[in-house]
């Protein structure tokens, strides 16, 4: 009710008397060094406290996988917008004006801004290729048995960048209490920011205590940059000896924020007659930008699901991501595994195509079968059935009819194209291999006085719904109502580790550390898990009323990650069980397209998945329409302006989100096989809907408009361009034929 | 919650304007910058964060109040417009009218919901506007990232009044024979 009625507190909402407000100056230059850096005249620059890389009292970087991202350029900027000065002013207004009249003046160095093609020596600057991670996955013999198959088809898309327009822009709070540097804001991942802090100020846990507010939306995008601003807050903190508030307003986000990598995904694929998969070939690219950020677990994300739902014995995934001096990509819901269906999927159209088979059947026949492998050999056992999923997305869109009907419509139809369009995918839950055994995440479950218990987990709440889910989790878990249940705000201080809001694993994963730890509490109070409702509440109120010392100790239960026994992993070979579960989804498209404008509408989204048990249907709705929102507006409108590795169109007036009357009524189904090392049963979800929609829709398009539907965003201009391009093409044969009939 | 600008700091862009207006009900007497938006004067100059900074350019709603009963993006609008006129946010609102966005899934992360309400109040107000428009429509100046937007759409049809005429609700309330 508190987000109703405008009385919840984002980080811009909090009242904290006499801070200062905080600004960035940034790097104009994509690649150089840092020649001087000069305060504009007819400003008294006294009244503004100034920070350089020379405040820094620890490591000038901040912290995830690498060192190699500084906190403040120092000599040399590797991107535009890069974050060089920090100023903070008693006024919100001066200092952001102020920071624009600071220059920093850069001496270029050559610079990388495509990614797809080869570095000069010049421009190599990490390593001795640029190549910020490679990794290879093999099953069987693809040379071998591609040059066996009968059919061979081969494939190249493009996927754009994505930005993440969380309607709250990122923020972040810092000050000094009795020695301790308080973080407070909108995040994903408050032990991140320790982690980030640690070496950058010199400190340990105990004097750094980071604390989430209130998180208008993530998907992503405030998993690793809250950290930068955090650090930057922190700093002009300790200078001024004064709370700092350092918000960005949505040019700032927009244009200095990670992104979604823009890929490209090559395809060989060879198939029998029937339409049987015998070897897929591939290869994938991502933009890293400028720093590694997260850039190697979102290779690794793209390059286990870039293979499919398929069952198929020659494989081989070559994966790159490459280093440009572009704004860093880093996580967005999905994390590579959009870019890698987007290819799989619009692909296996191709090959359909090629064959003369229903797109729908050809994937009915590779989907695999308990019992078969994935392309990292993990045999798939979970008791779904794919085709049942399958099953259930063509009949809620009356495909076979459907498409008939659509083509005798087209043929009468000259100003307006419609078409149908499907996807099969999958979407592994949890961290990739041993992640979730190397997070070691933990869960405390602690008694009230009241006879009530507190979760305490690093889980955030971003509008997912994680205050519902363990409330629920743990008054089922312990025949508590929800009224004693309280879930502790995210602060450092006291909540343990309970690894990052990300990769689709609250619900599945610390929710199901939730469930153990209440039954730990059962266990201090010598109570069995059959122990319930009033009789644990009695039991809890009694620890504090009979412990007879004056401070009581607290009664906490708690839970640490144990990996599932199924779950075998190599990470050299990249072999075994990428994912203790996957979810399993098909969704179909409808579109419409104006010839007269290009313009596409989707009049029609159906989609049918197994994500294990749905734990609360409203919430798990709300998680796969807003992600198939997402996706379809990837898919057709988003569309990232790029000039010298910077985002020219950093604003809502020209990088464009749907709005209520851009999409059509979003159609949810789902299948539920428990999965039994999730809470009461679940899989993850939260990621899965932004899979399938894109390659969805340009199959789609495909079938409406029969052009090459292969790089997205499909905005009408390159539909237009598709269209003029078919059009040039069937002149130029039709010449053809006209030059040999004269001849 | 505003630290003072200090002059001298920068150019104020002009000389300070005095402005009275109705603020949710109450009389309210300000002297803001030329250029301040009514978006800060809310938020920062009267302590009213409800209303929410989503993009400043007015794209995505989230600043949505009423003026004179009708939706406004108070950051489109500078604080000396407002002078005699009758101002709303969200804090304005009544909790019992807020029910059904509640239970349908219409809000996730919250950001969007301030102005979403303040739309779906201004439609829940004024159902005659379902004749000539549709809820999708009439919901497009709020921009949401989360939801996809059916569970908005939805909460505005259950939030609407059941007797009235010619409503996209009353139409699915009444069942075939009833009339």
């Amino acid at each position: 009710m508190a987000k109703l009625t405008g009385q919840e507190r984002y980080v811009d909402d909090l009242p904290i008397g006499d801070h200062l407000w905080g600004a960035t100056v940034r790097s104009p230059s994509p690649r150089g060094r840092i020649r001087s850096i000069e305060f504009g005249p007819g400003v008294d620059w006294s009244r503004f406290t100034i920070v350089t890389a020379d405040d820094i009292p620890g490591r000038n970087a901040v912290f995830l996988m690498e060192y190699d991202q500084p906190a403040l350029a120092d000599d040399r900027v590797r991107h535009v917008h890069e974050p060089v000065v920090l100023l903070a002013h008693p006024s919100r207004d001066v200092v952001r004006r102020a920071a624009k009249l600071v220059a920093i003046h850069v001496d270029p160095e050559p610079a990388v801004l495509d990614f797809c093609a080869p570095p000069t020596r010049e421009q190599i600057q990490h390593g001795d290729d640029n190549v910020f991670k490679r990794i290879l996955i093999e099953k069987g013999d693809v040379e071998d048995a591609l040059a066996a198959a009968p059919i061979v088809v081969e494939g190249e898309y493009f996927t754009g960048a994505q930005e993440h327009v969380y309607l709250e822009t990122q923020g972040m709070l810092a000050y000094v209490e009795d020695g301790v540097v308080v973080i407070k804001g909108s995040m994903q991942c408050p032990y991140y920011v320790v982690k980030a802090l640690k070496p950058l100020l010199g400190r340990d846990e105990s004097g750094l205590r980071v604390i989430q507010t209130a998180t208008g939306g993530g998907f992503g995008g405030k998993e690793e940059y809250p950290s930068t601003i955090a650090a930057h807050a922190a700093l002009l903190a300790l200078k001024s000896g004064r709370p700092v508030k350092l918000v960005y307003d949505r040019w700032e986000d927009m244009a200095v924020t990670t992104k979604r990598h823009p890929a490209r995904i090559r395809h060989r694929t060879g198939v029998d007659e029937t339409g049987r998969l015998l070897a897929q070939d591939i290869e994938i690219v991502l933009d890293g930008g400028a720093y590694v950020t997260l850039s190697p677990v979102v290779l690794s994300r793209a390059v286990i699901h870039a293979g499919g739902p398929y069952a198929c014995d020659n494989v081989r995934i070559d994966g790159r991501a490459v280093l440009t001096n572009a704004v860093p990509f880093g996580a967005f819901r999905g994390f590579g595994a959009p870019q890698a269906f987007f290819g799989l999927e619009r692909h296996m159209d191709g090959v359909a195509s090629r064959l003369g088979l229903d797109p729908a059947e050809l994937r009915r026949r590779n989907l695999i079968r308990d019992g078969q492998s994935t392309a990292t050999s993990q045999t798939i056992r979970d008791g779904v059935d794919r085709e049942e999923v399958l099953d259930l997305a063509l009949r809620m869109s009356g495909w076979a009819e459907r498409r008939a009907e659509i083509e005798r419509l087209n043929a009468a139809d000259p100003l307006v194209k419609r078409g149908l369009g499907l996807a099969t995918f999958h979407h592994g839950a949890g961290f990739t291999g041993n992640g979730e055994v190397m997070l070691e995440s933990v869960v405390h479950v602690a008694g009230t006085p009241d006879g009530g218990v507190e979760v305490r987990a690093a889980s955030v709440e971003m509008g997912q719904g994680t205050t519902t889910i363990f409330t629920q989790l743990a008054a089922d878990r312990l025949g508590l109502d929800a009224e004693r249940v309280a879930i502790a705000q995210p602060d450092t201080h006291r909540v343990p580790d309970s690894g990052p809001s990300v990769a689709s694993r609250t619900a599945m994963v610390v929710g199901h550390l939730v469930e153990r730890a209440c039954d730990d509490l059962r266990r201090h109070l010598g109570l069995g898990n059959d122990a319930r409702g009033e009789v644990v509440s009695a039991a809890i109120r009694a620890w504090y009323d009979d412990d007879g010392r004056e401070t009581p100790t607290e009664l906490v239960g708690e839970a640490v990650y144990v990996q599932p026994s199924h779950v075998e992993w190599d990470e050299e070979t990249y072999r075994g069980d990428a994912y203790g579960a996957f979810a399993w989804a098909a969704y179909v498209a409808e579109v419409e397209v104006d010839l007269r404008t290009c313009e596409t509408r989707v009049t029609d989204f159906v989609t049918a998945q197994e994500v294990g048990r749905v734990l609360n249907q409203t919430l798990a709705r709300g998680q796969i329409q807003g992600g198939v929102a997402q996706a379809i507006s990837w898919a057709l409108l988003e569309d990232v302006c790029w000039k010298d590795g910077a985002m020219q169109n950093a604003q809502l007036t020209n990088y464009i989100i749907p709005t209520s009357d851009d999409l059509p009524s979003i159609r949810v189904a789902f299948l539920e096989v428990p999965y039994e090392h999730g809470a009461q049963g679940a899989k993850g979800i939260g990621e899965l809907p932004m899979d399938g929609p894109a390659p969805a829709i340009a199959n789609a398009l495909a079938h409406a408009l029969g052009v090459e539907t292969d790089r997205i965003p499909l905005t009408p201009e390159r539909l237009l361009a598709e269209l003029d391009r078919r059009a040039a093409s069937a002149a130029e044969t039709g010449a053809d034929a006209g030059r040999r009939a004269a001849s | 919650v505003t630290a003072p600008v200090h002059a001298g700091d920068l150019p104020a862009t002009g000389p300070a304007i005095a402005v009275r207006f109705h603020l949710n009900g109450a009389k309210v007497a300000v002297e803001v910058d030329p250029a301040e938006r009514l978006l800060e004067t809310l938020r920062y100059r009267l302590g009213l964060t409800g209303t929410k900074e989503g993009c400043a350019e007015g794209e995505c709603g989230a600043c949505t109040v009423h003026l004179d009963g009708v939706p406004a993006n108070s950051c489109l609008v500078l604080t000396f417009q407002v002078e005699g006129r009758r101002v709303e946010s969200v804090e304005a609102l009544d909790e019992a009218a807020l029910e059904p966005f509640l239970a349908g899934g219409a809000t996730q992360c919250g950001a969007c919901t301030p102005g979403v309400v303040m739309t779906a109040a201004w439609i829940v107000g004024h159902p005659e506007l379902l004749e000539t428009h549709r809820i999708r429509e009439l919901m497009a100046g709020n921009l949401c990232r989360c939801t996809g937007y059916d569970g908005i759409i939805e909460s505005v049809e259950t939030a609407l009044p059941r007797e009235l005429p010619g409503t996209a609700k009353a139409a699915r309330d009444t069942a075939p024979g009833d009339a």
